[in-house]
């Protein structure tokens, strides 16, 4: 009986968890820009400020 | 090379502007934008146009500790290496607080410390990459901020959690029925339910009551009542089953049934706030704005609202007048057709008056604003358009008319079950209402309240993904019942762009077009369209209002006005035209016309299959109204409309008992618009048109007209199949809960599928045929 008490604490603590997690979420506004997050994470940081040669090009642009 | 469209051959840009933004990208080692982007044919190509100097000072908003913040509608993202491109070149800026791009809404928000004029620096970084920046006016931005849909989705959370820990208590118990559980471990089990229950109610109904009670006090009933109610007293009648030990609660069918709901109400929701920051961004972008003169000869863009009578505007060639004035230097022709439908342009000569909405088709003109406010032609199609909306007002969405005879029969169910048990079967007056409430419960109408907006979210994200967007919440309704459709010709038949339609042959046409690739005149523009890519001459000058000269050994080779260029003892043409003189060679004509969108036969076709009944409204001459009436083969037309003639067709139409969709673009098709039951509008629309019709579609073809109906048709039919399901349901379920034989597993079991059940029919309401 006893451990159906801990276990319903560690349940709900666990699912509080998670409630606040999503609620943290929200508020710092990680749910306005699905579509950019999405591919924002495909490009790297910006490199460090300042001009820089140009990288050697590797393959032909996307564009003409 | 930077902005994707064909380079003359031999060089590596079609013009200086990308030029110069491929040495910045370079200049600040983002080259591997290149190699990462890809090219989105729909969008606008990044290519650098001319800066303008916006008045930003209107648009910045100050916070006490002196951080600046604006908010720029962004026009021409590709994909997420353009957000990478501007973040990253704005990363390089020290004064930068934060320079964030939103994808889904394609809005740029800069914060930063110091002058509030370093803002013009910042825009003019971005705009040299080749986007075109149009700040938003922070009040209209405020007044759209969506706080909403945080709390609905807050609440959803709320829900969700509670709903899954709940379920968790519930399972056990029923278990805890075949297996023999003891009344001890139950009672506890059942606490905590109500630990979790009771303040997940309280906050996650919030949305429902506050609508509920809305409804209440104005005396008229929503699908919110019985929501609420039902919610509110299983969590009552549990609660003090709770308290007297008894053997049944129903703490998860309250949370399940919030949760469910809130579900459809988030995507509800979501979908519309899209569809209406999509129809914002398209407005902001084509811009309200005028380039006032200041006294030192400069000018400086504002918004036509703020400016004042008596202001003198600079109109550029091919720009759009945004004021009502009178024509101070500079002759001109005007296009008028978005004010009066009128197709053939009309020349102006000072002291002309003019329109806000007319287009300059000649050199750059000067125009005084004289009466803003009351007087303008634009108010005076406010008024109309504001006096026909209030008559709009009395649709009634599906989901009311059912809840209106749903909720009161609910309850007298209810209450005659109560009765019966208590009075004729001698219950115990405690038995007799926990049976009632096990009706309330059963009859909750969870998936009657999912029926209609799981549908319309689901058919409007089809649609948005198509280019149509549906600006208002019953338009999908409202275009289900159509039965007749009136046409506007001019813009919304017809392409908003004159077409080349006689022309003296493909060498006077190449060389022609080699001039015109130097103007943003309509009709250089289109020449240029029908010649294909062609690279621009260098050296072209412009002359306002006349047009464009090149100069070569042989003499001027000139492109422009029948008087500039042209044969003034040529017989004459209704409709506009450009002459090429060339030194030594007589002058030859382009004559330019306006043309059906390419699609406008089989759509008008398409309808008329469908059984709509098809009628076209015009203010163009008869003449040219009857070509098009017969080519498309509309028997129904009438021409020389003023708005006012419109709105008197559209609603003898009305009276007549016919549901009108109303498709039209122009200034004088405001009113009609919103006088008829449903109105679309295309996005090369005036902005008025935009702002009134109820969906507007992108693209150059008139296909999503007939697209736009067949979804909604099809959306009613599953919509009524949902509320044929969740009616069912009930009809099984309702005998049982009045003979007093519902246990909560039951409920739970009932509620839940039916949920699933009408949300996985809903999806199809995307299979269009």
């Amino acid at each position: 009986m006893t451990s159906i008490l801990y276990l319903i604490g560690i349940s709900l603590c666990l699912g509080a968890f998670g409630l606040a997690a999503f609620l943290w979420s929200l508020r710092s506004g990680q749910y306005d820009d699905m579509e950019g997050a999405a591919s924002r994470i495909l490009f790297d940081d910006a490199p460090a400020a300042g001009p820089q040669p140009t990288p050697p090009r590797t393959g032909t642009p996307s564009a003409t | 090379m930077h902005c994707g469209l064909p380079a003359p051959a031999g060089r590596r840009f079609c013009c200086p502007g990308c030029a110069a933004a491929f040495e910045t990208i370079q200049g600040l080692g983002l080259g591997s934008y290149y190699r990462e982007r890809v090219l989105d044919p729909a969008a606008r190509a990044p290519r650098p146009e001319s800066a303008e100097r916006w008045d930003l000072g209107r648009c910045i908003t100050t916070a006490p500790d002196g951080t600046h913040a604006m908010t720029l509608a962004v026009d021409g993202l590709q994909c997420g290496a353009c957000v990478w491109l501007i973040e990253s070149a704005l990363g390089r800026e020290p004064a930068l607080a934060s320079g964030r791009v939103n994808m889904t809404t394609r809005r740029l928000r800069l914060t930063w410390k110091g002058a509030a004029g370093d803002a013009e620096r910042f825009v003019g970084l971005v705009e040299r990459l080749g986007y075109r920046l149009v700040p938003f006016d922070p009040a209209a931005l405020a007044a759209a901020q969506d706080r909403t849909e945080r709390q609905l989705l807050r609440a959803l959370a709320v829900a969700g959690f509670a709903f899954a820990n709940i379920m968790l208590a519930s399972v056990g118990i029923w278990a805890g029925f075949v297996q023999g559980m003891g009344p001890a471990t139950r009672s506890l089990l059942y606490w905590e339910s109500a630990l979790i229950a009771l303040p997940a109610v309280a906050y996650a109904g919030r949305p429902f009551f506050r609508s509920a009670w809305a409804a209440l006090r104005h005396g008229r009933t929503n699908m919110d009542v019985p929501i609420s109610v039902g919610v509110l007293l299983v969590t009552a009648l549990s609660l003090s089953q709770v308290i007297q030990g008894g053997e049944h609660a129903y703490f998860d069918s309250a949370c399940s049934l919030l949760f469910f709901l809130l579900i459809g109400r988030v995507l509800d929701h979501r979908a519309r706030g899209q569809a209406r920051a999509s129809a914002e961004q398209l407005l902001t972008l084509r811009g309200g704005d005028v380039a006032v003169l200041q006294p030192d000869g400069s000018t400086l863009r504002r918004a036509a609202e703020s400016v004042a009578p008596g202001a003198r505007v600079l109109v550029g060639m091919g720009e759009r007048i945004g004021v009502d004035g009178v024509l101070e230097r500079g002759e001109t022709t005007l296009d008028a057709s978005l004010v009066t439908g009128e197709s053939l342009p009309a020349a102006a000569a000072p002291g002309t008056p003019v329109f806000a909405g007319t287009l300059n088709l000649g050199g750059a003109i000067t125009v005084r604003a004289t009466a803003t406010g009351g007087g303008t032609l634009l108010a005076e199609c406010v008024r109309l358009i504001e006096a026909a909306e209030t008559r709009k007002g009395r649709f009634v969405v599906l989901a009311d008319r059912v809840a209106r005879r749903y909720a009161p029969a609910v309850h007298i169910l209810a209450s005659a079950t109560f009765l019966w048990w208590w009075l004729l079967r001698g219950a115990p007056v405690g038995q007799a209402l926990l049976t009632a409430c096990a009706v309330l419960i059963i009859t909750c109408p969870c998936a009657l309240a999912l029926a209609v907006p799981a549908v319309q979210v689901i058919a409007a994200s089809f649609l948005f993904r198509a280019g149509i967007l549906l600006k208002s919440a019953t338009a999908l309704e409202r275009l289900a019942e159509v039965d007749t459709v009136v046409f506007d010709k001019t813009g919304t038949l017809t392409e908003p762009m004159p077409a080349l339609v006689a022309s003296p042959g493909p060498d006077a046409l190449h060389r022609a077009a080699t001039l015109a690739a130097a103007s943003r005149h309509p009709l250089a523009r289109a020449l240029l369209a029908a010649a294909g890519a062609v690279p621009a001459a260098d050296c072209v000058e412009e002359h306002p209002g006349q047009g464009l000269s090149l100069a070569t050994g042989a003499g001027d080779i000139r492109l422009g006005s029948r008087a500039f260029a042209g044969d003034a003892a040529a017989p004459g043409s209704d409709g506009p035209e450009l002459w090429l003189a060339v030194p030594g060679a007589a002058p030859v004509r382009f004559a330019f016309a306006e043309r059906l969108r390419a699609d406008a036969v089989e759509t008008v076709r398409a309808l008329r299959d469908m059984g709509l009944e098809v009628h076209l409204a015009s203010g163009d001459r008869a003449a040219a109204v009857a070509r098009v009436a017969e080519t498309l083969g509309i028997d129904r037309c009438q021409s020389d409309c003023r708005p006012a003639d419109k709105v008197a067709l559209v609603e003898r139409l009305c009276a007549e008992g016919k549901k009108v969709l109303m498709v039209g673009d122009g200034l004088n098709d405001g009113p009609c618009l919103a006088a008829a039951s449903v109105s679309l509008s295309p996005s090369t629309a005036a902005d008025i048109s935009q702002t009134v019709a109820d969906v507007v579609f992108q693209g150059a073809k008139l296909a999503p007209v007939a697209t736009v109906l067949r979804v909604a048709r099809r959306a009613r039919a599953v919509m009524r199949q949902n509320l044929a399901l969740s009616f069912a349901y009930n009809a099984i379920t309702l005998p049982i809960a009045m003979a007093g034989l519902v246990t909560p597993w039951l409920a739970a079991v009932a509620m839940s599928s039916s949920s699933l059940l009408v949300m996985a029919n809903s999806f199809r309401a995307r299979r269009v045929r």
